[in-house]
């Protein structure tokens, strides 16, 4: 019984790709491409920085790049915490 | 050193690789400032170039040992850094809050980095891109104290008192 709903489980699982993998946009060709498009043709122009890249991170989605700061301020203070006032040989 | 004894793990290790800390030093940090001054004309940008300079406070704790690494890296002054670079770059953004926040205000005008640039490839301008590269300073500055002081208290363990 607990083997034929594993099995179960899986087959539907490997159906459920199979079928995602056939019905995905061809390879290369994105699906919708209005947003790629606006940020080639306008980001350069708007921001001034020839890196897409880094008009995207640190302009278009700069609140995503700061909560990624914040994640890593957050990390450096946990450590601080971790390791405050352990005394020597004590 | 002590005479005929193997060099204990506070000291640091040879000479050798002391003096190829020291060598080191000048071309990893100057990389990593490359990495953060180009970050808006190159891939890269403040989150790599901070992690480059950061690997040369993990070679001197290596190559020095942890008590002249701990006496010498002050952890306040990187937690100062790393508090002065994350403001900072708030304060970056709040400053654009006249149309949005994060709004690039800087970008094609007549102040800093305000050059504008012709559509398409071009050499690549330095005084471009407005917000972008002072953003990237931050965040450099951000990373490379955060990951520095990580690094300090995982080595020294702790022990500085």
């Amino acid at each position: 019984m607990k083997k034929a709903i594993k099995v179960g489980v899986l087959a539907l699982l490997f159906a459920f790709l199979l079928a995602s993998a056939l019905l995905m946009h061809e390879f290369g060709k994105p699906a919708q491409t209005e947003m790629d498009n606006y940020f080639i043709a306008r980001g350069q122009e708007e921001t001034g920085s020839n890196n897409i890249v880094a008009a995207v991170v640190f302009d278009y989605r700069g609140l995503d790049t700061m909560g990624e700061a914040a994640v890593l301020f957050a990390a450096a203070t946990g450590v601080f915490l971790v390791f405050r006032g352990r005394k020597k040989d004590e | 050193m002590n005479k005929g004894m193997a060099p204990r793990e506070s000291e640091g290790m040879t000479p050798i690789i002391k003096t190829v800390a020291l060598a080191l030093a000048v071309p990893i940090t100057v990389f990593g400032l490359y990495i953060i001054a180009h970050g808006h004309l190159t891939p890269g940008g403040g989150f790599p170039g901070g992690a480059v300079i950061a690997t040369l406070v993990a070679l001197f704790l290596i190559a020095f040992g942890k008590d002249i690494g701990a006496r010498a890296l002050n952890k306040k002054m990187f937690s100062g850094l790393e508090t002065v670079g994350l403001v900072g770059f708030a304060l970056l953004a709040f400053l654009g809050l006249g149309s949005s926040f994060f709004n690039n205000f800087l970008a094609n005008s007549p102040g800093l980095f305000g050059m504008a640039i012709p559509f398409g490839p071009n050499p690549g301008f330095m005084w471009t891109a407005g917000t972008i590269p002072l953003m990237n300073l931050a965040i450099g500055l951000e990373v490379f104290a955060a990951l520095s002081l990580i690094i300090i208290l995982f080595f020294t363990e702790g022990e500085d008192k």
